[in-house]
């Protein structure tokens, strides 16, 4: 137990800046998901193509190689990030193009007719977005945005890469220094808490919007 | 008096409405019959501001008006969709109440009182909270009638209001349309019913496939 207490704080510390990472990129990137989601159904091509090649690069490289470009890459052309800033900017890059693609799918299972009707009503086209289109694709998309948002827990500890003292990094470093599992399962349990209470969460988006079908 | 003056409608290389002519005097029932096919659902989609016409125009009591124009709050056609159309997300007095809160800048209290005033005549007094999926087919399509009315219009439109209800509920849609009638409301009706359009409809209209240029 004393070992626990031991390294609880720097566990703990590192929790922290995984959940850093988690929120900020969660609260820019499902907004800017929706924003892009919206360019990718637009009927203006060029914006269209700019943002499905941009979902594509996302989408087919691995989020461990965008991090190490954003921080190791880019200053070679004179762009420098803090660990800190360039794991979120790469984060968030990555995340927006995955929540864009659920968006998308979401929007377009929304009936014509709902637009429709809508517009007969002289309702504008964010009015249609924000009180009917929005909330129909939310209720749609939450379970796989649930599923991002559980993967994106484990994610934040790509950034052990890039040197950024997250919770992995806790736990790896006093395992290394006294030779004990004890800190990597600590570690564990830590995630499973944290996805847990992710799923948690969702589970009761999901019942708030079961009230109407 | 809602005027249509020389209204040409085409998808492609095909013509659906050919210098359409028509004019309903103001309170009086106009339905559109014709096979499927023919361009009735097309022509109620260019009344309403859905479908922009090649040429032609839009009068109402001889002022012109552009139906796809979404600033012109003062010559509103209201949409009685074939599949109503409610908005699932919303309460019965939600879907109700929006549009004449946001558009007509109605103050909650009023759009309130009118919808449940409405809801009252046509026989949903205390389903205001309900959402849509509780509603039966029939109060569904009601509650798509006072969403539509609440934006006080100057006609209403239906998109086959009979197409998906029981004889019963039929005749009562029917008596909706009537007694909209005795309030002056001008109110167009697309239908494959023709027994259902002679009952309640002043004026019929026949679109006829290919060239529709269908007459009285």
């Amino acid at each position: 137990m004393t070992y626990i207490e031991q390294i609880a704080p720097s566990l703990l510390t590192g929790a922290l800046m995984s959940l850093k990472i988690f929120f900020w990129t969660l609260i820019v990137s499902i907004p800017l998901g929706v924003l892009v989601s919206l360019g990718l159904l637009s009927k203006f091509s060029p914006l269209r193509l700019l943002l499905k090649f941009y979902v594509w690069i996302m989408r087919g490289t691995p989020l461990l190689l965008q991090l190490i470009f954003v921080f190791y890459g880019l200053p070679i052309i004179g762009i420098i990030f803090q660990r800190y800033d360039a794991a979120l900017c790469a984060f968030i890059l990555n995340y927006t193009a995955y929540f864009a693609e659920i968006f998308r799918g979401g929007f377009q299972t929304i009936p014509a007719g709902q637009f429709e009707s809508a517009k007969v009503l002289r309702l504008t086209k964010t009015q249609t977005l924000l009180h009917i289109i929005i909330p129909q694709v939310v209720k749609i998309v939450i379970p796989s945005i649930g599923n991002e948002v559980v993967n994106l827990v484990k994610d934040t500890s790509l950034v052990y890469v890039i040197g950024l003292g997250d919770l992995l990094r806790a736990g790896n470093v006093a395992t290394a220094r006294d030779v004990t599992l004890i800190p990597l399962v600590l570690v564990g349990v830590i995630y499973l808490l944290m996805t847990g209470l992710a799923s948690y969460a969702l589970k009761k988006v999901e019942q708030h919007y079961s009230k109407w079908r | 008096m809602l005027e249509l003056k020389n209204i040409t409608k085409k998808f492609g290389d095909r013509t659906i409405l050919d210098h359409l002519n028509l004019e309903i005097p103001t309170g009086e029932i106009l339905a559109i019959v014709g096979p499927s096919g023919a361009g009735k659902t097309t022509l109620l989609r260019c009344l309403s501001g859905l479908e922009t016409p090649e040429s032609g125009s839009f009068l109402l009591n001889d002022q012109p008006f552009d139906p796809t124009d979404p600033a012109n709050a003062d010559q509103i056609i209201g949409v009685v969709f074939q599949n109503y159309q409610l908005f699932p997300n919303l309460t019965v007095l939600q879907n109700i109440t929006l549009a004449p809160k946001l558009v007509l800048k109605q103050d909650a209290q009023t759009a309130t009182a009118t919808a449940l005033e409405l809801l009252d005549e046509l026989d949903l007094a205390g389903k205001e909270q309900l959402y849509p999926y509780q509603l039966s087919g029939g109060q569904q399509q009601r509650v798509a009638i006072v969403r539509a009315l609440a934006m006080k219009p100057q006609v209403l439109c239906y998109d086959e209001p009979t197409s998906a209800l029981d004889p019963a509920l039929r005749e009562k849609v029917g008596e909706i349309i009537l007694n909209l009638k005795k309030k002056h409301m001008t109110q167009v009706i697309v239908t494959h019913d023709l027994t259902f359009a002679k009952q309640t409809a002043d004026q019929i209209f026949t679109v006829n496939a290919l060239d529709a240029q269908g007459g009285k």
